[in-house]
This record gives structure tokens, sequence and C-alpha cells, in this order.
């Protein structure tokens, strides 16, 4: 009797981990997996010094490129200049645990809800996406990894604005799936791939990766992209956190109108 | 509380850290992780209480799972071991086993070698299979139980090696 209880427990856990959009009851972002992540995190940091160092310098660089160009680029962020506030604001995070052996993989981080931290804000760094805040307690969030199967992620062609969707079929940790591009896209090898626009969770234009081979599902006729990912996802230190104003009026507006229908 | 619960508890617990701090790092391939926690419930003595192993069991695999952050898959694997204990018992060590005194922290035999190849091939057929939950991948769910099973093997059995109490 007990192991039946304890297996429909367990079950339900389970079942409810693999569903899409449904976040999980038991997930590390609670104050005993946090903290002793948190702890080895503390210790293990020191091995990757010399990692983070080389990216804040490349990252460093390459604003330091931003700003001598300004005058000839176009890849300034928006900036909202009417009420004088800017769209999005940026929280900056450590990853205090990252998995990315199994199917469903997901990182932790260091900051909560005290930070400001919401569930389906965005995660980046300097190289390009990293995945979507999936639970938040108070001081620990847990993040659904772009390496993650039920990851599904707006996607487009940097060059023709040709929308898909970014998957992960499970395989290889440096390489991620674009799928449902149109036919009449001419997606090349080396093509840059980055966010779409129609998210509401990142901002336009945020680094993905480069095609490594296309090819064409035989069920759907649509292209199928293999993305080469500029992040090395096993390695992965600071991270940015996407607070985006708009996402809250965004959300509401879309509720009122499916009400309305 | 006698020592035997007292050393189950200490095991409860180094097993789990040891885990979770260096087993789950291993990553070799990218994706093999040796699982030697599953060694709590191979070695709950025989004629220990059923209740208290599969409640051990199941806190066991709920820690498991909050640090893996997959679910309730690991709880699933490990009170379905718990629970199947018995029976491989039987399968390895005959009928009356609850009778003789079977240890298993002790040299290797045949039996003992084949009571811990079933239950960790168990604990990780279940544990892969609700993990990946797709029936697409079932090749390498086979391929990594079996890589996976060699591995917590080799490992246990180097753990028991090396923390059998001397007879002489």
């Amino acid at each position: 009797m007990l192991f039946l209880l304890l297996l429909l427990i367990s079950f339900v856990l389970t079942i409810q981990s693999h569903s899409y959009h449904k976040s999980k009851v038991i997930s590390s972002a609670n104050f005993l997996t946090g903290g002793v992540y948190e702890k080895i995190n503390d210790i293990s940091e020191y091995f990757h010094l010399e990692d983070r160092n080389n990216e804040l310098i490349v990252e460093n660089a390459r604003l330091k490129m931003l700003l001598f160009n300004q005058k000839d680029t176009t890849k300034l962020p928006d900036i909202d200049t009417i009420k004088g506030v800017k769209k999005i604001n940026i929280i900056v995070s450590k990853v205090i645990h990252n998995s990315y052996s199994s199917h469903e993989n997901y990182l932790t981080l260091n900051s909560g809800s005290k930070q400001g931290i919401k569930t389906d804000m965005g995660v980046v760094n300097d190289l390009g996406i990293i995945g979507i805040v999936e639970k938040v307690s108070a001081n620990f969030a847990t993040v659904q990894s772009i390496l993650n199967m039920n990851s599904r992620i707006n996607a487009k062609l940097k060059k023709s604005n040709h929308f898909g969707t970014l998957t992960w079929d499970g395989k290889n940790t440096g390489f991620a799936q674009l799928i449902d591009i149109p036919r009449l896209s001419t997606a090349r090898r080396g093509d840059t791939i980055v966010t779409g626009g129609q998210s509401d969770i990142f901002p336009e234009n945020i680094g993905i990766g480069t095609i490594e081979k296309v090819y064409i599902q035989e069920e759907t006729n649509y292209y199928v992209l293999d993305i080469r990912l500029f992040n090395d996802m096993t390695n992965i230190g600071h991270v940015y956190i996407i607070k985006s104003k708009d996402r809250e009026e965004i959300l509401k507006i879309e509720n009122d109108t499916k009400k309305n229908e | 509380m006698n020592s035997a619960v007292l050393l189950n508890i200490a095991r409860f617990i180094l097993l789990l850290a040891a885990q979770v701090l260096i087993f789950n790092n291993i990553n070799f391939f990218g994706y093999l992780n040796p699982y030697p926690y599953v060694l709590f419930i191979i070695l709950y003595p025989v004629n220990g209480n059923k209740s208290g192993l599969l409640l051990a069991s199941f806190l066991l695999g709920i820690i498991m799972d909050m640090f893996c952050n997959s679910g309730g898959v690991h709880s699933i694997a490990s009170i379905t071991l718990a629970y199947l204990r018995p029976t491989f018992f039987k399968f390895s060590f005959g009928v009356s086993y609850e009778y003789q005194t079977v240890k298993i922290n002790d040299k290797l035999t045949p039996e003992r070698f084949s009571f811990i190849l079933i239950s960790v091939l168990t604990h990780h057929l279940i544990l892969f299979i609700l993990e990946t939950f797709r029936l697409n991948f079932f090749f390498n769910i086979v391929i990594q139980t079996i890589f996976s099973t060699v591995f917590t093997i080799v490992i246990s059995v180097l753990i028991i090696y090396l923390f059998k109490p001397s007879k002489r």
C-alpha cells in the first residue's frame, strides 16, 4: 500500500515535469539544493576564472568597438526616449549549477525574486541566449536551458527575417535545431541565426548561432536547420536576465483579446 | 538508537553527498553518469523494516530529483527497486534467503554480483525510460542504461571494497 502511494506521488511529479508549460513542484530552486549548489560553485568558479576573464575582455572589446563607431552602427539598443525609461532592464546573475547530460536540462541561478526575477524571463550572456526562467524562489531560480527538448523559442534568419522555432533534438550539446523555416528562404551554411521579434521574452537580434546543415523535413516539407550554438552550453558563468517592461502589458492585452472572443 | 540505524543514516547522507558533489559531475562522454547512491537501497539490512526502506528510498529519490531538476524520476526508480528487492534476493540467493545471514557488504561472490547487477539494471532502466519519456529514443535509452549500469557497478564495487570492515 505504502509503495503504491509513494509510486503515485512520484508519478504525478514525473508527468508534471514532462508536460510543457507547467512549472515543477520539485526543483533545485529551494533553500537546500540552492544552498548546496552555491557552496559548490564558490569553490569551482575559481577553476574557470581564466575563461570568465577572457569572455569579459572580448565583450569589452566589442562594446568599445560599438562606442567608437557610434555613428555608423544601427545595433544600439532601442531606448524609449519619450518616457525617458528604458524598455528593458537587465539583472546580472551567476549560474551555480548547470546540467547538460540529460534530455531536459536546467540551470540554477543564485538570484531569485528578491532581485526581481520572475518566471518566463529570458536569460542570455555575452555570446547569446541561454534559456528561459522556469521557477523562482526567494534567493534562487531555475532556468530551462535551450538544451531542453521542451524548449521552444522564436528565432529567425538574420539576413532574411524568415521565422522558425528553435528546438533541441537531445543529441549534441553544441547544436540546436531551427524548425519550420519555409522553403522559400535562402538559408545557407554559415548564416547567422538570431532571436525573432515575435517573442515577448527575448528582445530581437540576440545571437543564437550559425547554420551548420540545412535539410528538409519529409513530413512537413519545411527546412530544418542544424545550428552551431555561439555558447558553449557546458561552460557558463555569469548571465544576464532580461526584464522586459512591455511583457506584462502585451500579456494583458492578449488575454483580454481572447476573453472577448 | 542502535548502531544499524545510525550506520544507515550515515550511509544515506554520505552516498547522497558523494552523488551530488562528485558523481553527478562526471559526465563521461558528455552524458554518462554513475549513480552509486542506489547502494543505500542495496546495502540496507536484509531483515530491516520494509516500510522504513520504502520511505527512506522515497526521500533519497526526491532529494536526488531536487538536485537534478528531474521531477519524480529518481523517486520512482528508487522505490521500485526498494519494493522489488525481496524478489531479487530470492532470485540471487535462493528461496530461504531470510534464514541465512545474507550480507551484500562483503567479498564479491557470483550471488552477490548477480544481485547488484539485477538491482542496478532495474533501477537504471526505469530511471532512463522515465527521464527520456519518448519512445523514439528507445535505442538511446538501452545504450545509456547498459553503459551507466556498468559504470555504476564498477564504482559501487569499489566503494564496497573501500569501506568493507576488516575482519582480520
